[in-house]
């Protein structure tokens, strides 16, 4: 997900004070404030580094570097850069999280391509009787 | 060659300047967030085969924000709930002060915006050192909270200072790189970074002895101490 491409990227500049649902069908930077919602599903979403978002965010990857009050759902990816300070939970496939950066909240990444290729090669006829059984969910807590 | 020496001195040479100056060796003062050490893990390797479950676990760091963790622990599948305690302890908006005007710190305050979970949602927590830097009046009914929102059965892994550590123990965030292995990084409270002060402000506030341990933990069912060569309990708990 390249994203240092932000030219690209529609703009909300640092001046910029939004209350309410923000929706688009491309990529988008939010250098502003944002209080509300913004729903990109199919799209990437950048916060910069002044940028202050209080509000449900849901799109295809996002990246933070200024601070976001609210819940993150990432349908593919989430980055938290240094600079970031995120207080709320984070919902992705994937994540990365710099060094320095701050966050309380929960993280659940869901593979979900990962977890369909699983199922689907335990779908298919086993070639490898020597292979180990699988794990029950009783071995793995320890008392 | 004669800077190679003093790189290099001798062993009879260092005992020498040891004995000369201090019974005790010079103080390795860690680099504010730069410098990572590395320790093992005794704690760490007891959760190895609840940290391989196949069941997603839900687990809550109470230090510092780390990478690795988050990366370690959703690499695994399990969800972590990251919640800097410390931090948190030093708002200055939870001062407030008693009837006989002594500064207190406002417990209501402080549970209404932390450790805020439903009964028994956690299968592990990761206490580290918290214990030994958080606010006195505050000790308790954090551990009191952390029992509440862990599952029967679920484990808490905690560090605490031996009285050797001295005043001055830096505090660290704790990385989790392998089954049984840590780095530590040395951290400040972020209002003191803010301030650029680079005062720490994180010091060591008690040391427990076996006895307060046992105390503090006297409503779990079980309790584990590791002793290390760092001058650090490594203690799992179970509720």
């Amino acid at each position: 997900m390249p994203m240092s491409t932000e030219v690209d990227f529609a703009h909300i500049g640092n001046s910029v004070s939004i209350k309410g649902e923000v929706s688009g069908s491309e990529d988008l930077y939010v250098g502003g404030v944002v209080e509300g919602a913004i729903e990109l599903a199919g799209n990437n979403l950048v916060i910069g580094p002044n940028g202050q978002v209080r509000a449900k965010v849901h799109a295809k990857g996002v990246v933070v570097e200024g601070k976001v009050e609210g819940s993150i759902r990432a349908s593919e990816r989430a980055e938290l850069r240094k600079t970031a300070i995120v207080i709320g939970d984070i919902s992705t496939q994937r994540i990365v999280v710099e060094d320095g950066a701050s966050f309380v909240g929960k993280v659940d990444v869901q593979p979900e391509a990962a977890k369909a290729a699983a199922k689907a090669a335990e779908a298919q006829p086993k070639t490898n009787p020597g292979a180990p059984a699988p794990r029950t969910p009783g071995d793995s807590v320890a008392k | 060659m004669r800077r190679a020496g003093a790189k290099n001195p001798r062993p009879t040479h260092l005992l020498m300047k040891i004995f000369r100056n201090s019974v005790t060796p010079p103080e390795v003062k860690p680099v504010p967030g730069v410098e990572r050490l590395t320790r093992r893990s005794s704690g760490l390797r007891e959760l190895a085969r609840l940290l391989a479950s196949e069941e997603p676990l839900c687990v809550l760091d109470l230090g510092s924000t780390s990478a690795a963790n988050i990366r370690y622990l959703t690499e695994r599948g399990h969800k972590i709930y990251s919640e800097d305690l410390l931090e948190a302890s030093t708002d200055p908006d939870l001062v407030t002060k008693d009837e006989d005007g002594q500064r207190i710190l406002d417990h209501k305050q402080f549970f209404s915006e932390n450790l805020a979970y439903s009964a028994a949602k956690f299968d592990l927590v990761l206490c580290w050192n918290l214990a030994d830097y958080l606010d006195e009046s505050l000790v308790k009914p954090v551990m009191a909270r952390l029992w509440s929102v862990m599952k029967p059965g679920a484990m808490l892994l905690a560090f605490f200072h031996t009285r050797e550590a001295g005043p001055d123990a830096p505090c660290y965030r704790y990385h989790i790189v392998s089954t049984e292995t840590l780095e530590m990084q040395h951290v400040q409270a972020q209002r003191d970074l803010r301030k650029g002060t680079g005062e720490r402000s994180f010091r060591l506030q008690r040391v427990f002895n076996n006895r307060h341990i046992e105390n503090l933990f006297r409503d779990f069912t079980s309790i584990k101490f590791f002793l290390t060569r760092d001058n650090v309990r490594e203690v799992l708990v179970v509720r």
